[in-house]
């Protein structure tokens, strides 16, 4: 599903190079929950905006679903992102003038689905993160928890083959974080891939795969759980 | 897309409601000068007569002083003589030609229902109307007799036919022109040329006459030019005939020449005709002779003014600055929802899009603007119209100028906001994530 070889990042200032990610190489497998832990500053949000396509890299390859993404316009970046990719952030990052119907149409949007489409999407996506009925709520009138299901329900009402996710529980207690991640695994046993970056060592246990990232490099794979059984588990 | 932009932008607009003001307050308060003085700008230069400007001719001939011109830089008369434009008259080159003056009568009804009251009127020949195109509502010209011989007969506009006659077909029935009797033989329909190009000597965007007499008239009943009259020569003048006779110019004269064959041979002939003149110990000037097309006519009388310019520049320069300032909020309120930019572009929004939904944004606001530059403008030309009173006639919008009004807003808007719109969709997506 995604395959990094020999990625490369450098971030450079008039008197200060930074390697944010050395020679970062990683496979993914379609189906697979893959946790990335790291201290602060290792490059894991680095690996995770060029693995989003939200940054670019400097040198390496890097396979996404089987297509090179290594030199794509950033319309087809875009689109890409719109069509394959599925976000989920720590704080969230819903739209605060938009009610939830809104903010998870946001990506369809883009896509140019038409209105009856993107309406059954929505609704189908509230369904399954059980806010159906908060569909006319301001982010504002929303817990942290249910904030953080919009935003699950706007990365699936996109139906993406990867979902990334940066910190998902962080801002959220340990009981809204079990229930954020309870669904996580429901969606992963559906067939989505995820890679989740986090801090906690707990949460990073539930994923089948845990990488730990240092100095911008993979210094660590620890496996919980076979990607066969994750994939046979997501065919039942 | 665009429906789903500009519920957008209306709800951006709303979130921030000051700022929105202060940029929609901008925008309209540079479009409400800068229309204000559009509006009066383009009504002073208006084509009066547009179906006809290039074949239209004021006759100009250099019968000044020959010690200087009439006006710097050598320019001739704007009017004729009295002997030299019955000696115009004679010409058969133009298709029509109108030697005319500006009088006036004191008019009543036949019944003296109404009491007298004084009408302007235009002394002229009967091609004046067809020359000019004006529009007749009832009955028609008089006939070319009347040009040379005296005949009472009056054509009425419009205005008066309204008040005398409650806007009845007046033609056949007589009114009283300084106590004569003046049978109607037609009634003008609504007829106001913009600026009263036809004669800029007295007031260029006064209405036209009330009234209209035949030029055969005028020595018969020794009328008077109730206009200009210019003179360089001193003379005597005894008598009416005199006056006719002296080198005062007083009179305009229209010629209507269809192509540069008859421009050609008419400018030969007025020219002819000033030489022979010149054997006669007139026209001392240098041979200087003009047939000035509409619209060059109305620069030559400075029909708008250089202040008018030099304020229509002024206003435009005030647009910029508040565009200026405009660009300066722009770039805080774009940059100010960096993190929704970045969000959306995470979720697969291409640069364009977001180009195109801050530029709709930008074009709402400058709509917002230019309803408000509109409101504005309408202020500024009612206290035109207060302060100014011959300038009436000008301080009107019409649809035209409210459709340039909406366009001069959208696409400085539009200008303004290209850049802090760019400037926005050229951000990394990537870092600014995190700061929501």
């Amino acid at each position: 599903m995604l395959q990094m070889n020999h990625i490369s990042k450098v971030f450079r200032t008039d008197l200060v190079q930074t390697h944010a990610l050395r020679d970062f190489s990683l496979t993914v497998n379609k189906g697979e929950f893959v946790a990335v832990t790291g201290p602060s500053g290792s490059g894991k949000t680095t690996f995770l905006n060029i693995a989003g396509l939200l940054e670019t890299f400097d040198t390496g390859s890097y396979l996404l679903d089987g297509q090179d993404v290594s030199h794509l316009s950033d319309t087809l970046r875009s689109r890409l992102r719109n069509e394959k990719i599925g976000f989920i952030f720590q704080s969230f990052n819903l739209i605060p003038d938009l009610n939830v119907f809104d903010n998870v149409d946001v990506p369809l949007r883009y896509r140019g689905l038409p209105g009856g489409e993107r309406r059954q999407r929505i609704e189908s996506a509230l369904e399954q993160v059980g806010l159906a009925s908060r569909a006319k709520h301001l982010p504002s009138q929303l817990s942290g928890g249910q904030q953080q299901r919009v935003a699950i329900a706007r990365a699936l009402a996109g139906s993406p083959s990867i979902l990334f996710a940066d910190e998902p529980t962080g801002n959220l207690d340990s009981l809204m974080a079990r229930q954020v991640l309870e669904m996580l695994e429901e969606i992963n046993a559906r067939g989505t891939t995820i890679v989740m970056v986090t801090h906690d060592a707990e949460l990073a246990r539930r994923a089948h795969r845990n990488i730990h990232v240092m100095d911008g490099q993979v210094t660590d794979f620890l496996e919980f759980a076979s990607v066969e059984a994750a994939t046979a588990a997501a065919l039942v | 897309m665009l429906i789903y932009n500009l519920k957008l932008a209306l709800k951006s607009l709303r979130r921030n409601p000051v700022l929105s003001l202060l940029m929609v307050g901008a925008i309209g308060l540079g479009i409400g000068v800068c229309m204000t003085t559009l509006t009066v700008y383009t009504l002073m230069s208006n084509n009066p007569i547009p179906q006809k400007s290039d074949v239209l001719y004021a006759v100009q001939l250099d019968s000044w002083s020959p010690d200087e011109p009439w006006e710097e830089p050598n320019l001739p008369p704007t009017q004729l003589t009295w002997r030299d434009a019955q000696s115009l008259l004679q010409s058969d080159i133009p298709v029509r030609q109108a030697v005319m003056f500006r009088g006036g009568f004191a008019l009543q009804d036949m019944a003296e229902k109404l009491p007298p009251f004084a009408a302007d009127a235009r002394v002229t020949t009967r091609d004046f109307f067809a020359l000019f195109e004006v529009p007749f509502q009832y009955g028609a010209a008089w006939d070319v007799a009347a040009d040379h011989d005296p005949q009472q007969v009056v054509v009425l506009s419009k205005k008066i036919n309204d008040k005398v006659f409650g806007g009845a077909n007046s033609v056949g029935q007589s009114v009283k022109l300084d106590n004569r009797e003046y049978r109607v033989i037609g009634v003008l329909a609504d007829w106001l040329p913009t600026p009263k190009f036809y004669d800029l000597n007295n007031g260029n965007f006064n209405e036209p006459e009330e009234i209209f007499v035949p030029f055969g008239l005028t020595v018969p009943l020794e009328l008077q030019s109730r206009g200009n009259s210019n003179g360089w020569k001193v003379e005597a003048i005894t008598s009416y005939q005199q006056g006719l006779e002296s080198e005062d110019v007083w009179l305009q004269y229209w010629v209507e020449l269809p192509n540069a064959k008859s421009r050609e041979a008419y400018q030969a002939f007025i020219d002819q005709y000033v030489m022979e003149q010149k054997k006669l110990g007139r026209f001392p000037r240098p041979l200087n002779n003009r047939l000035t097309p509409v619209m060059q006519w109305l620069q030559v009388n400075k029909v708008v003014t250089e202040d008018s310019r030099v304020l229509l520049g002024l206003s435009f320069l005030f647009l910029a600055v508040c565009l200026l300032n405009i660009v300066g909020l722009l770039l805080a309120k774009f940059l100010g929802k960096s993190a929704e930019t970045a969000l959306r572009r995470a979720l697969g929004a291409t640069r364009g899009q977001i180009l195109t939904k801050n530029l709709v944004e930008v074009g709402l606001i400058g709509v917002l603007g230019g309803a408000l530059g509109l409101l504005l403008s309408l202020a500024g030309l009612q206290a035109i119209k207060a302060l100014y009173r011959n300038y009436e006639r000008l301080v009107q919008l019409n649809a035209e100028l409210l459709l340039v009004a909406l366009l001069i807003a959208l696409l400085s808007s539009l200008l303004a906001g290209i850049y802090p719109a760019w400037r926005a969709a050229r951000q990394s997506p990537a870092g600014l994530l995190k700061t929501q």
